[in-house]
C-alpha cells in the first residue's frame, strides 16, 4: 500500500509544483539515452511532427540511423519522404525567408536544442500548450508565452483550457493570473501515453545535441582507469628516486 | 652506444645541446622542498602544449567564416574521427588553462616568489597572464555561438568608453561597425598566430629569467647562499630526475581530474561551454543575460561594480578604468610588497588576513559576474572591488609593520 502511495505521490507531484504559478517550475524528462525502442520512437515523432518546419542541418540520417540501431532501410523508408540521400543532413525544404513570412520568426534548428534549452525545459514546453484565441495559431505556452509555434501535437495531446485564478495584488486591484492547465479535449493518446510520446522526442533531441556523448563516457572509465594506474607507478618511481633525498 | 656518444659530441660540437640539457635539468639546482603549490607551473607548461597541439589539429577542420564558422565545429563534433574529442580537450584545455595558471600565480603570492630577485619573472609571468586572456577572448569567438558573439560585442564596446579615440577605438579593433565575418577572420589570425607566438616567447623568458636566478621554495630561503665545496647549493637537488619524476605523478593526478571533465562534464555545469552557445551567433537577437566566461568574470563584476558617474567621466570609463587597473596592479607587486620575508610561513598575521581576504572578495567577485545585478549584488561587487584594492595599495604599509617570525639558515623538510 506505502508503494502505491509513493507512487501517487511521485505521479501526481509534478503536477502540484506545476500550478505554484510564478517561475514555472519544470518537470523532470527523465530520460532514458540507453533506451534504443524511445529514441527511435522519438525519431518518429521528431520526422512527423517537427521536421514539417524545424531542420536538424548538423545531423545525418545515417548517423541516426547507425547509433539509433536503426538499418538504412528501415530509415529510408519510414524516416526519409523526399528523395534525400542516407548521407543527407536532416534539413527541410522551407527557406527561413519563407519561414520568416509565414511565422514572424523562422523555426530554430532542432540539432543542438536540448543543450541550448535542456531537457526539463522541453519536456515541459511541448506539454504546456494551451487554447488562447488572442494568438495567430489559437495557442500559447506555460514556458514560452506568446511563442510562434503552434501546438503541433495537439492530434495526440488534445487541447488544454487554461485555468485562471483571481489574485489581489498590493493595490487592491484583481488579475487574472494563469493558474494551470486541463485537459478538456482528451486526444488520441491518454495523458500517460502522451507523456511517453514527449519523452521519447526529448530522448531523441538529447541524443542529437550529442551523438557520441555515450562514447564519449564509456571512453572516460577506460581513460581514468589507465591514468590511475599509471598514477601507481608514477608515484612509486618517485618515491624510489626520492629515497636519498633527506 | 659508443657511436651515439661520438653523435653526442658532433652536435655538441656545433650546438649547446648536452650544454643546455645540464643547464635547464640535469644539473638546475631546485630546492627539495618544493611541495603540492609547485605543481601547476609545469601543468601550465603542459597546458600550453594541449591546447597548440588540440588547436592545430581544430583548424584542420575548422572554417573562420561567419557562415559557415558554427557548422564547422559541428561538423568537427559529429563527422571528424576523434573531432569530438579534440574539440572538448581544446575548450577544457581553455578553463584548466586558467586553473591552473590562477593556482600558480596564488602560489607565487603565497611565498614571495615575485620579490627580489625574482621581480622579472614576475612579470614575464603577468605578460604571460595578459596574453592569455587576450588569446581566451580570441578564440571564445571562433566558435560563433551567441555567447561568442555578444560577448566579443560587449568586451570591444567597452573600448568605446575611452574618451576621444573611443569609438574610432572599437572601429578599428572590430573592423566593422558591428562584430562580424571580418571581425573573425583577424580574431583568428590572432589567435592561432600572433597571440600563440607571443606566448611562447614570453613562457621561454619566464623560464629562463627563473633558471638564471633560481627557484624560490615555500620557505623563501635562497638556496644559493648555501654552497657546499663543489659549487651546489646543499638544499638543491637536479631538475632531473628528481623534479621530473615527480612531476610526472603531478601530471597524471591533473589529467585525472583533466579527463574527468573532458569525458564526463565537457560543459563544466553551464561555464567552461556556455548553454547560449549551442545557438549560431545572431546579431539581431541579443541574449536576455551576457556573461563571460568564467576566468573573466571577476573583472567583469568590478566593471559592472561601478556605477556613479564622478564629473564628467561616465560610470563606464570608469568601470573600465577600475578593470584595467585590477590586471595592471599585479604587475606591481613584487614593488608594493615590503615585508623583510617572502614566505607565508614566517610573515604576520595581518598579511595573512589580508590574502585571505583577497581570495575571497576575487571568488566572490567571480561568482558575481556570473549573475545578473541586483542592488544587493552590486553593493556586494562594490565591497569586494574595494577590498581587490585595498589589498595592494594597502600592502606598502601593513607588510612593513605586520610582526614577522625569523626565517630559519635551511630550507625545511615535510615528510614526502
Amino acid at each position: 500500500m506505502k508503494k502505491h502511495l509513493l507512487a501517487i505521490l511521485l505521479l501526481v507531484a509534478p503536477t502540484v509544483s506545476l500550478a505554484s504559478g510564478g517561475n514555472i517550475h519544470l518537470d523532470k524528462a527523465n530520460i532514458d539515452p540507453q533506451n534504443k525502442e524511445s529514441l527511435q520512437r522519438g525519431v518518429r515523432t521528431f520526422v512527423n511532427y517537427c521536421m514539417g518546419c524545424h531542420s536538424a542541418k548538423y545531423q545525418r540520417y545515417n548517423r541516426t540511423a547507425r547509433d539509433l540501431g536503426l538499418s538504412d532501410d528501415e530509415v529510408l523508408h519510414n524516416l526519409m519522404f523526399t528523395g534525400e540521400k542516407l548521407g543527407d543532413h536532416m534539413d527541410i525544404a522551407m527557406t527561413p525567408a519563407d519561414a520568416k513570412n509565414w511565422f514572424g520568426a523562422a523555426p530554430p534548428d532542432l540539432t543542438l536544442v536540448a543543450r541550448v534549452r535542456g531537457v526539463d525545459w522541453l519536456y515541459t514546453y511541448l506539454r504546456s500548450f494551451y487554447r488562447d484565441a488572442s494568438r495567430p495559431f489559437g495557442v500559447n505556452n506555460r514556458v514560452f508565452p506568446n511563442v510562434g509555434m503552434p501546438n503541433v501535437l495537439w492530434r495526440l495531446q488534445g487541447i488544454q483550457e487554461p485555468v485562471y485564478e483571481t489574485i489581489t495584488d498590493d493595490e487592491g486591484r484583481e488579475h487574472q493570473a494563469l493558474e494551470g492547465l486541463e485537459l478538456k479535449d482528451v486526444g488520441l493518446q491518454s495523458p500517460a501515453e502522451f507523456d511517453r510520446t514527449v519523452r521519447d522526442l526529448v530522448n531523441y533531441l538529447a541524443y542529437m545535441g550529442e551523438p557520441i556523448k555515450h562514447q564519449r563516457m564509456a571512453l572516460g572509465v577506460k581513460v581514468l582507469l589507465f591514468l590511475l594506474v599509471f598514477f601507481v607507478i608514477a608515484y612509486l618511481l618517485k618515491k624510489e628516486y626520492w629515497k636519498d633525498v633527506h | 652506444m659508443g657511436m651515439l656518444i661520438s653523435m653526442r659530441d658532433w652536435v655538441d660540437a656545433r650546438f649547446p645541446m648536452t650544454k643546455m640539457w645540464e643547464e635547464h635539468l640535469s644539473k638546475y639546482y631546485a630546492p627539495k622542498n618544493f611541495n603540492f603549490w609547485y605543481f601547476f607551473g609545469s601543468l601550465a607548461l603542459l597546458v600550453l602544449v594541449i591546447q597548440i597541439i588540440t588547436g592545430i589539429f581544430l583548424t584542420m577542420n575548422y572554417k573562420p567564416d561567419a557562415t559557415q564558422a558554427f557548422a564547422s565545429v559541428e561538423y568537427i563534433m559529429r563527422d571528424v574521427d576523434w573531432g569530438w574529442l579534440i574539440r572538448y580537450m581544446h575548450s577544457t584545455g581553455a578553463s584548466a588553462f586558467f586553473i591552473v595558471v590562477y593556482l600558480h600565480m596564488f602560489r607565487g603570492m603565497l611565498y614571495g616568489s615575485y620579490k627580489g630577485p625574482r621581480e622579472l619573472i614576475w612579470l614575464f609571468g603577468m605578460m604571460i597572464y595578459l596574453a592569455l586572456m587576450a588569446e581566451a577572448f580570441f578564440g571564445y569567438l571562433l566558435p560563433w555561438g551567441q555567447m561568442s558573439y555578444w560577448g566579443a560585442q560587449v568586451i570591444v564596446s567597452l573600448f568605446g568608453a575611452i574618451p576621444g579615440i573611443g569609438d574610432s577605438l572599437s572601429l578599428w579593433i572590430r573592423g566593422d561597425y558591428v562584430i562580424s565575418d571580418v571581425t573573425l577572420n583577424r580574431f583568428f589570425a590572432l589567435h592561432v598566430i600572433a597571440v600563440p607566438l607571443v606566448l611562447v616567447a614570453l613562457v621561454v623568458m619566464h623560464i629562463l629569467a627563473l633558471h638564471e636566478v633560481g627557484s624560490n621554495n615555500p620557505d623563501g630561503v635562497e638556496i644559493k647562499k648555501n654552497k657546499d665545496e663543489n659549487g651546489i647549493p646543499r638544499d638543491g637537488i637536479p631538475f632531473h630526475p628528481y623534479y621530473t619524476v615527480k612531476d610526472i605523478a603531478g601530471v597524471v593526478m591533473f589529467l585525472m581530474f583533466f579527463a574527468f571533465v573532458l569525458f564526463f562534464i565537457p560543459e563544466g555545469g553551464g561555464y567552461f561551454l556556455e548553454a547560449p552557445n549551442f545557438e549560431p551567433a545572431n546579431p539581431l537577437k541579443t541574449p536576455e543575460h551576457i556573461a563571460p566566461v568564467w576566468y573573466f568574470t571577476p573583472y567583469y563584476a568590478m566593471l559592472r561594480a561601478i556605477t556613479f558617474d564622478i564629473g564628467p567621466l561616465s560610470s563606464k570609463f570608469l568601470g573600465v578604468i577600475v578593470m584595467g587597473a585590477a590586471v595592471v596592479i599585479l604587475f606591481f607587486l613584487p614593488w608594493l610588497d615590503r615585508s623583510p620575508v617572502k614566505s607565508i610561513r614566517y610573515r604576520g598575521p595581518i598579511y595573512k588576513i589580508m590574502l585571505a581576504l583577497f581570495v575571497v572578495s576575487f571568488a566572490v567577485l567571480g561568482y558575481l559576474g556570473t549573475q545578473a545585478p541586483t542592488d544587493l549584488k552590486t553593493l556586494l561587487a562594490q565591497v569586494g572591488t574595494a577590498v581587490y584594492f585595498a589589498f595592494f595599495l594597502l600592502m606598502p604599509i601593513y607588510t612593513k609593520f605586520d610582526p614577522t617570525k625569523p626565517v630559519p639558515e635551511r630550507v625545511t623538510m615535510g615528510s614526502h
